[in-house]
């Protein structure tokens, strides 16, 4: 947008005092509890993930530290595997996959297009309490004594062999999943019909691809999830044999429904996080983005092969040779969109002019973190070294690299860039940079040891090992202690400034995108008149100043 | 304390030096793009760094060639990668003629091992230096993992199923053996050892300890302990069809159909009879679940075999 389109999207003068943001829009508990409001329903989730991020990150230090001797010496050995178990199940279904797509989707995908809200803004609501619902029922059967089945419910273990609460943590994930199909639902129905006039679909910010890419896996991917968790449920409770060869069942059946599945899974964990970084890299570079046209249709590229790659989790686990052969190449297929992505974004940096706010250290974390978790998939896809490092350490490393490394980089980059308008404060950027390289240093002393322990040979989800590995085992819980310190850092300085934070203005980034042109905090209707947009996303082309 | 900090692991198969080989090619790869993406980041970020708020920005918004560039390279890397990767794990496929058989049995929490002469193991795999050795593997329960990383292989175990792994050892050791594939409480207790032995040391090994019957005979003894021998005749005149030369043979199926006589067919026909009937046959035979461990599924079907005359051809 031009400067005229600023100004006309200001507040009238009337009454500017009395003018409600959204924050003030109504007090107590039943004012966010009933509110239709996407950016309270975005707080909603704020508060409910960041929430299941802590409960998860306890449990994953419990393992750590437990894994500080070969002997396992702090917990019994069925109390480490629900640990990991439930690490997992939080971490993936309560907390990276609804991450940046409920939060920041949810906050931003209406500012973004000019819109007022969503499309169906009560679906929106109920998308929380169907996740609501989900994670209590997780979070209950954790405290009845979880379950040990491992995130990947693998038959016919979990249909037939394990003792724990497995139904309730399915059903938990069964309910959860439906949070998912509706927000994707809101979300392309959202960006089909409520486009500001002008803000064609190759005008729209990056981040909107990524949302729309992350949501075409939501409806087509969770309902496969479901049926795998029906199927489940069918024969644990009903002795139906599906999967149990001992019934008739085939238990890789259950691999190939649970992957295809949980391998886009894999993309909804790391293609929001690639929106976030193609708005914050323009934004402190001051330059459009390289390519946009390539950053956008990698998203789509990445959405549609991730569909077809799940095999590669099965490369030992029976399937046939030539299966494993066909999704080998697919693997190396969708892995160059992501590449064209990095690309990309280094490019943009050429000829900017560059400054290290907090989101952009976030983003430079994200783009050397991404680049290795990348690379190292590329060890997994090869046949002959996925056999070796097929369920090790090797493969726990890489994932981190994407998922903690990318996703948890860009969800908190993300959050910095965007706090001003969230919250309509600003945070203290000494502790936040200070917290962006402890996260980086800390990140990278805990995982990076785990790609060693995982060629030399140490299995996943062990509660105790060979002394051999010890060393490179303590590096890593020592590497986790900073990294914990670098995640409570943020939850501390953020809240902090909810209060006592100077006020931010509209635009403190002075970026480019709709949401920059309402208040921070915006208006319960976003923006007094319609926006029309008369040009490209990110024309840094000229500087200008906050509003 | 730095000697005591492993960064590769021992190697001790045929297939080892391949894997370790493609292993380096990627981490070239790796470093090349790392050092690439981290050396221009950190340079352009350095280079071009806002020095006045009138800095401006060179607007370059794309180029075609360097796009095209940046997609075909990654795509011919990654297809080495691939090429290499698969003729490696093809080559590996298939067990050599000649192959010795050994078979295992996995269960919570342990590896059970039968050698063809008669010896057994837990959690422990004899084998001499520089002969290829075929695993035909079932699980008990839950699905494991055969996993020996100084030989860079694994497979996973699952019950109702044989699968296969071989190798062939190129260095006297001994050597950790894992299961890998989470199988409940004391899964990371689930392995034990491969002992890598010269040739002669392993034959006077074989000979050696609590020996018991060759695993064909031990089959017949089973065959004839469970009343099998009173419906299987040597000739088709009993209730049931004769197994003389039935293994890896085609049979054709009441209702309808074939199929192939491997080591799935003979474990359902023991497990299950009335799921697959020989054709002219009533579906009578009762069910062995419960009588029979996997282990005796391995010996009936060695003493299957051997009424074959044939020792290492195995249909899968």
């Amino acid at each position: 947008m031009n400067a005229t389109a600023a100004a006309r999207v200001l507040p009238e003068p009337l009454e500017p005092e009395s003018r409600g943001d959204y924050l003030n829009a109504g007090y107590g508990v039943k004012s966010w509890l009933l509110t239709t409001d996407h950016k309270r329903i975005a707080l909603l989730y704020l508060a409910s993930i960041t929430g299941m991020f802590f409960v998860g990150g306890a449990f994953a230090v419990l393992m750590r530290i437990n894994l500080l001797t070969p002997d396992g010496e702090l917990v019994s050995a069925e109390t480490y595997n629900k640990l990991f178990t439930m690490h997992g199940l939080i971490m993936i279904f309560f907390f990276l996959i609804p991450s940046i797509p409920t939060v920041l989707g949810n906050f931003l995908l209406p500012l973004m297009i000019g819109a007022r809200d969503v499309a169906f803004p009560r679906l929106n609501l109920l998308s929380w309490y169907i996740f609501i619902t989900g994670a209590t029922l997780a979070l209950v059967s954790a405290v009845y004594g979880g379950v040990d089945t491992g995130w990947t419910f693998y038959t016919p273990f979990s249909t037939t062999y394990s003792n724990t609460h497995v139904m309730a943590m399915a059903i938990g994930v069964f309910i959860t999943g439906f949070s998912s199909i509706l927000t994707g639902l809101n979300f392309i129905v959202t960006m089909h019909t409520m486009r500001a006039p002008g803000l064609t679909w190759f005008r729209m910010p990056l981040f909107l691809w990524s949302l729309y890419a992350t949501s075409l896996i939501f409806v087509l991917g969770t309902p496969v999830l479901a049926i795998s968790l029906l199927a489940l449920a069918v024969e644990r409770f009903f002795g139906v044999g599906i999967f149990n060869p001992r019934l008739g069942g085939d238990p890789v059946l259950f691999q190939h429904l649970f992957w295809f599945y949980s391998h886009p899974a894999v993309y909804v964990m790391i293609l929001p996080g690639m929106g976030v970084i193609s708005e914050v890299v323009p934004c402190f570079a001051r330059k459009r983005i390289f390519g946009y046209g390539f950053v956008a249709f990698s998203s789509v590229a990445i959405a549609v092969i991730g569909f077809l790659v799940w095999g590669h989790h099965m490369f030992v686990a029976g399937q046939s040779v030539y299966a494993s052969l066909a999704f080998s190449v697919l693997s190396y297929l969708v892995a160059i969109p992501s590449a064209i992505k990095v690309f990309n974004w280094t490019a943009t940096l050429y000829k900017g002019t560059i400054t290290y706010d907090t989101p952009m250290l976030y983003a430079f974390g994200f783009i050397g973190l991404f680049t290795m978790g990348g690379l190292t998939g590329l060890f997994l896809a090869a046949l002959a070294v996925d056999v070796h490092v097929h369920d090790t350490y090797f493969v726990i490393a890489h994932f981190h690299y994407i998922m903690v490394g990318g996703m948890v980089m860009a969800f908190l980059g993300g959050i910095h860039y965007w706090w001003p308008k969230i919250s309509g404060r600003l945070y203290p950027e000494g502790w936040a940079r200070l917290s962006a390289l402890v996260v980086f240093l800390g990140f990278n002393l805990t995982f990076f040891p785990q790609f060693v322990l995982g060629y030399l040979g140490m299995p996943r989800r062990y509660h105790a090992y060979p002394p051999e590995f010890q060393i490179l085992n303590v590096m890593s819980t020592a590497g986790a202690s900073i990294l914990g310190v670098g995640y409570l850092m943020p939850l501390i300085y953020l809240i902090w400034s909810m209060r006592y934070g100077p006020a931010a203005p509209s635009n403190p980034w002075a970026a480019t995108g709709l949401e920059w042109q309402t208040p921070s905090p915006p208006p319960t209707e976003n923006f007094e008149n319609v926006p029309v947009v008369t040009e490209e996303a990110y024309a840094y082309g000229e500087e200008r100043t906050d509003a | 304390m730095l000697s005591d900090l492993p960064l590769f692991p021992a190697r001790a198969s045929t297939i080892g030096a391949g894997v370790d080989h493609l292993f380096f090619y990627l981490v070239a790869v790796a470093l090349v793009f790392s050092t690439l993406i981290f050396g221009l980041v950190f340079y352009f970020a350095i280079r071009y760094r806002r020095r006045s708020p009138a800095d401006k920005a060179t607007q370059i918004t794309s180029s075609v060639p360097l796009e095209i560039a940046w997609t075909v390279i990654p795509l011919c890397l990654s297809a080495v990668m691939f090429f290499w990767g698969a003729s490696l794990f093809l080559r590996h496929a298939i067990a050599p003629p000649g192959s010795a058989d050994i078979y295992v049995v996995g269960k919570q929490w342990m590896w059970k091992v039968q050698h063809p002469e008669g010896r057994r193991e837990i959690n422990e795999l004899h084998v001499p230096v520089g002969r290829p050795f075929r695993l035909i593997m079932t699980s008990e329960d839950a699905i494991h993992s055969f996993f020996v990383p100084a030989f860079r292989l694994k497979q996973d175990v699952l019950p109702g199923r044989f699968t296969t792994l071989w190798f062939q050892a190129t260095q006297v050791g001994r050597y950790h053996l894992f299961c890998s594939q989470y199988c409940g409480t004391n899964h990371s207790l689930m392995g034990g050892w491969i002992e890598v032995m010269e040739p002669v040391e392993y034959e006077h090994w074989l000979s050696r300890g609590s020996t018991g019957d060759p695993m064909q005979v031990a089959g017949a003894k089973l065959f004839e302990r469970l009343g099998c021998s009173n419906c299987h005749q040597s000739t088709n005149q009993g209730r049931g069809p004769s197994l003389e030369g039935l293994y890896g043979r085609r049979v054709l199926l009441e209702g309808g159909g074939t199929t192939i006589a491997d080591d799935a067919y003979i474990e359902e026909s023991i497990l299950k009879p009335a799921t697959k009937v020989t054709r002219g046959y009533q579906p009578i035979m009762p069910t062995f679940q419960g009588q029979i461990s996997e282990e005796g599924v391995f010996q009936i079907i060695a003493f299957l075999r051997s009424l074959k005359g044939e020792r290492t051809q195995v249909v899968q």
